[in-house]
C-alpha cells in the first residue's frame, strides 16, 4: 500500500499548487484518486493482470514535468514523416512550438485538452469519463486523478478531413523519472471522417511512465482510422485504454503497432451499439530483450447486424514476453453479427513466451464467430524454397519474420507509417537474419 | 557438368530411384519422361537438396563436387537451380526481396559485392518484361494468389535472375495455358548456351515440341530404362509409356 501513497503524496503536492478548477474536475479527481487507493496496483493475482507484474511501476517514484522543452533538432529526428495536423506532447506536458494545427478544415477542432477546459469545460465534462469510468482499472482511476493535458478532437457531422490528425508523445530522458497521465477524446460526427495517429517516441535512454486513457465516441456513420504507433524508449512503462463507443453504420479501425517500452500494456475496447456498425483491430507487437508488451482487446456487439475482424501478431525475441487476450462478446439477441479474430505469435528465442487467450462469449443464436490462435515456427516448406535460392538459413528465417510482420502492415494506408514499421522490425531483427539493404528496395521501387 | 552414378534414394523406407545413372554435360538439354510414380521428380529434388530424400547408394557430382556434400544454398549459389512443379507460397515476402536476396547471395559466394540498386532495377525490369509479366509482381508476396501459370512464370523469372549452370525444371509445362507456354519455353530457350545445361523433367511430350531436347530419358520404376533424342519424346506421345514398361520388365 505504500506504493499508493507515493502517488497519492505527488497528488496531493500537485492539488495545492492548482488553480481552482470547476467542481466537477476536482469531483473526478477525488474520485479518481479514492478509486485507486482503495484497488491498489493490480497484482497477478487479479485475472485481468495475469500475465502482467506492473511492480516496476508501482515501485518507481515518478515526478511531474516542469516544463514541456524538447530541443526542435531532436524532436524532428523523432517526428514521423506525415503531413498532418500537430499536437506534440512533452512528458505530458504540452508543446506549442511542436504543433501546428493550422488549416484544419472548417467544423473540425484539434486543441489541447488545457485549451479544450478553459474554452468551455462543461462541453469536455459530458462526454469524458463516460465510456472510461474511475472503475475501468486502478490505471484509469489513476489517470482521472492526474489528468490535466491531452487531446479533445471533435469533427461537426459531416466533416472529412484529408490530412490525417498526428498525436504525437515525446518521452525526454530526465534525472528523475517522470510520469504523465494524458487525456485524449474524439467526438466524430454523423458521417464524419478522419485519420488519428498517436505516436509515441522519445530519448533513447528515457525511463518514463506514461499512462493514457482515451475515449472515442462514432456517431452514425463515422470513419475513423486510428493508428497507434508505439515507439516510447526501451525503458519506458507505457499503459493505454482506449474505448470507443461506435453507432450505427459507423466504422473504426485500429492499427496498432508496439515496438518500444519495457512494460507495454493496451485496453482496447469497442462497443458496437448500432445496427451497421464495423470494427476492425489490427495488430503487431514485437519484443526482444526483456520487454513484456500486454495485449487486451474487446469487442461487445451489444446489437445486431454488428461485424468485427481481428488480427494481431507478434514476434518475441530473446526474453520478451508477449500477452494477447482477445475477447469477442455478443449480448443476447444480437443476432446476425460477424466476429473473426485471430492470434499468430512467432518466437525467435527458445526464452521468448506468450501467453495468448482468444475468447467468445456469445448469447445469441444466429451469429459467425470464429477465433484461433497459433504460436509457432516458420512455415519450413518456404525455408527449404528460400534456400533452394540460395539464401542461407538464417537469411530465410529474416525474410520470413519479416513477411509475418509485412501481413499486418498490408492494410495501413499510410505508407510512411507501413515503411516505417518494416524498416523498424527489420533493424530489430536479430542481425543473424541478414536484412540490411533489403527493405529500402522495395522503398526505391515505389518511388 | 552433373554426373550421377548408380543412384539409390528412399523416402520413409520406399526405394523410389533404384540405380540411376545419367551424365549431363554444358550446352545439352536433356529431358526426363515416365509414368507416373516411377520417381521423375525425386532426382531433382534430391539434386537441390530436399531432405526428406534419403541417398542411400551412389553419387552426385556437379562441376567436380559432391552435391550431397553441399548445403541446400550452396548448390544454388553454385549455379544448380530447381525449377518447382508446386511452387511454395510465401505469404509476405515481396519478389523483390527474395531476388535481390537470392542474386546478393550468389554474388557474395563468388566474392563479388551486392548489386548497386539502379543496375538491378534495370535487371529485373528487363527480365519481367521478357516473361511478360506486370512489374507490379514484384511487390507481390511470392506466389501468393498466383494462378498456376503465373507461379510457373516467377520461377522462370528466377531462373532468368539468378542465370543458373543448370536449370532443372520439375515439370514446368503442368498448369500452363498455349499462351503461357509460349512464355515460358522462350524463357527455357533464352537460357540455352554452351555453357549451361538444362534438365526437364516432363509427363508429357508438349513441352519439348517447344523446348526441343538434345537427349531424351524413359525413368521407369526408379531406373533409366531407355534414353534416345527428341524422335524418342514423340514415339511415347503416341504410344505411351507402356511398351517402354514391357520391355523393361
Amino acid at each position: 500500500m505504500s506504493e499508493t501513497l507515493t502517488f497519492l503524496d505527488t497528488l496531493k503536492a500537485r492539488d495545492s499548487q492548482r488553480e481552482p478548477e470547476p467542481t466537477w474536475i476536482a469531483a473526478r479527481r477525488q474520485a479518481g484518486a479514492a478509486r485507486f487507493e482503495a484497488m491498489g496496483f493490480p497484482t497477478r493475482r487479479d485475472e485481468e493482470w495475469k500475465y502482467t507484474n506492473v511492480r516496476d511501476i508501482a515501485q518507481g517514484n515518478f515526478a511531474l514535468a516542469a516544463d514541456g522543452d524538447f530541443s526542435p533538432a531532436s524532436a524532428a529526428a523523432l517526428t514521423l514523416p506525415l503531413e498532418a495536423y500537430r499536437l506534440t506532447f512533452v512528458d505530458g506536458v504540452f508543446a506549442p512550438a511542436l504543433s501546428d494545427v493550422q488549416g484544419l478544415p472548417e467544423g473540425v477542432e484539434v486543441l489541447p485538452l488545457s485549451q479544450a477546459l478553459a474554452d468551455n469545460h462543461e462541453a469536455v465534462g459530458g462526454p469524458l469519463g463516460r465510456l472510461t469510468g474511475v472503475e475501468f482499472s486502478a490505471f484509469a482511476a489513476l489517470n482521472t486523478a492526474f489528468m490535466e493535458e491531452g487531446a479533445v478532437i471533435r469533427l461537426a457531422a459531416g466533416c472529412v478531413v484529408e490530412k490525417p490528425i498526428l498525436l504525437q508523445f515525446l518521452s525526454r530522458q530526465n534525472d528523475t523519472p517522470i510520469m504523465c497521465h494524458p487525456r485524449v477524446l474524439v467526438e466524430a460526427g454523423g458521417r464524419s471522417e478522419a485519420t488519428l495517429v498517436e505516436h509515441y517516441a522519445g530519448d533513447a535512454d528515457a525511463k518514463n511512465f506514461t499512462n493514457i486513457v482515451s475515449e472515442l465516441f462514432l456517431s452514425r456513420g463515422a470513419i475513423l482510422t486510428h493508428y497507434k504507433l508505439q515507439e516510447a524508449p526501451l525503458g519506458d512503462y507505457h499503459i493505454a485504454s482506449i474505448h470507443v463507443e461506435q453507432e450505427r453504420d459507423s466504422r473504426y479501425v485500429s492499427h496498432n503497432m508496439d515496438l518500444g517500452g519495457a512494460l507495454v500494456r493496451n485496453d482496447l475496447i469497442s462497443d458496437l451499439n448500432g445496427k451497421g456498425g464495423e470494427a476492425t483491430f489490427n495488430g503487431l507487437f514485437f519484443g526482444q530483450g526483456r520487454q513484456h508488451v500486454d495485449n487486451h482487446t474487446k469487442v461487445n456487439h451489444n446489437a445486431p447486424l454488428t461485424f468485427s475482424n481481428e488480427n494481431y501478431k507478434g514476434i518475441l525475441d530473446d526474453r520478451a514476453h508477449g500477452v494477447f487476450n482477445g475477447r469477442v462478446y455478443v449480448k443476447r439477441d444480437s443476432q446476425q453479427i460477424e466476429g473473426f479474430q485471430s492470434n499468430q505469435n512467432l518466437l525467435l528465442s527458445d526464452r521468448a513466451r506468450i501467453d495468448a487467450k482468444p475468447e467468445l462469449e456469445i448469447y445469441a443464436d444466429d451469429v459467425k464467430c470464429s477465433h484461433g490462435t497459433t504460436t509457432g515456427q516458420l512455415d519450413q516448406d518456404a525455408v527449404f524454397a528460400l534456400r533452394t535460392r540460395g539464401l542461407d538459413e538464417q537469411s530465410a528465417r529474416g525474410l520470413l519474420t519479416l513477411a509475418f510482420a509485412g501481413e499486418v502492415l498490408e492494410g495501413v494506408a499510410l505508407d510512411v507509417i507501413a515503411e516505417r514499421v518494416e524498416l523498424a522490425v527489420a533493424g530489430k531483427l536479430p542481425e543473424r537474419f541478414n536484412l540490411t539493404g533489403l527493405v529500402e528496395t522495395a522503398a526505391a521501387l515505389n518511388e | 557438368m552433373l554426373e550421377v552414378n548408380d543412384l539409390h534414394v528412399s523416402v520413409e523406407g520406399n526405394e523410389i530411384l533404384k540405380g540411376l545413372t545419367l551424365t549431363i554435360n554444358a550446352g545439352e538439354v536433356h529431358a526426363i519422361m515416365g509414368p507416373n510414380g516411377s520417381g521423375k521428380s525425386t532426382l531433382s529434388a534430391v539434386i537441390a537438396g530436399k531432405e526428406e530424400y534419403e541417398v542411400t547408394q551412389g553419387t552426385i557430382t556437379y562441376e567436380g563436387r559432391d552435391v550431397l556434400e553441399m548445403a541446400i544454398e550452396d548448390r544454388a549459389r553454385a549455379g544448380l537451380l530447381l525449377g518447382f512443379q508446386y511452387p511454395v507460397e510465401i505469404p509476405g515476402v515481396k519478389n523483390i526481396y527474395l531476388l535481390k536476396a537470392a542474386l546478393n547471395a550468389q554474388r557474395a559466394a563468388r566474392g563479388e559485392g551486392e548489386i548497386p540498386a539502379p543496375e538491378f532495377m534495370k535487371l529485373i525490369k528487363a527480365k519481367i518484361a521478357d516473361m511478360k509479366m506486370d512489374a507490379s509482381f514484384l511487390q507481390r508476396a511470392v506466389n501468393e494468389g498466383f494462378s498456376g501459370g503465373e507461379k510457373k512464370r516467377n520461377e522462370i523469372l528466377q531462373m532468368l535472375v539468378l542465370q543458373p549452370h543448370l536449370a532443372m525444371l520439375d515439370e514446368i509445362d503442368s498448369g500452363l495455358d498455349i499462351d503461357a507456354m509460349r512464355v515460358v519455353s522462350d524463357g527455357i530457350n533464352s537460357l540455352r548456351n554452351a555453357e549451361r545445361a538444362i534438365l526437364l523433367v516432363t509427363h508429357y511430350q508438349r513441352l519439348l515440341d517447344y523446348v526441343v531436347p538434345d537427349y531424351v530419358h524413359v525413368l521407369v520404376d526408379g531406373r533409366i530404362v531407355k534414353s534416345g533424342d527428341a524422335e524418342l519424346a514423340r514415339e511415347l506421345e503416341a504410344n505411351g509409356y507402356e511398351g517402354i514398361e514391357e520391355s523393361a520388365a
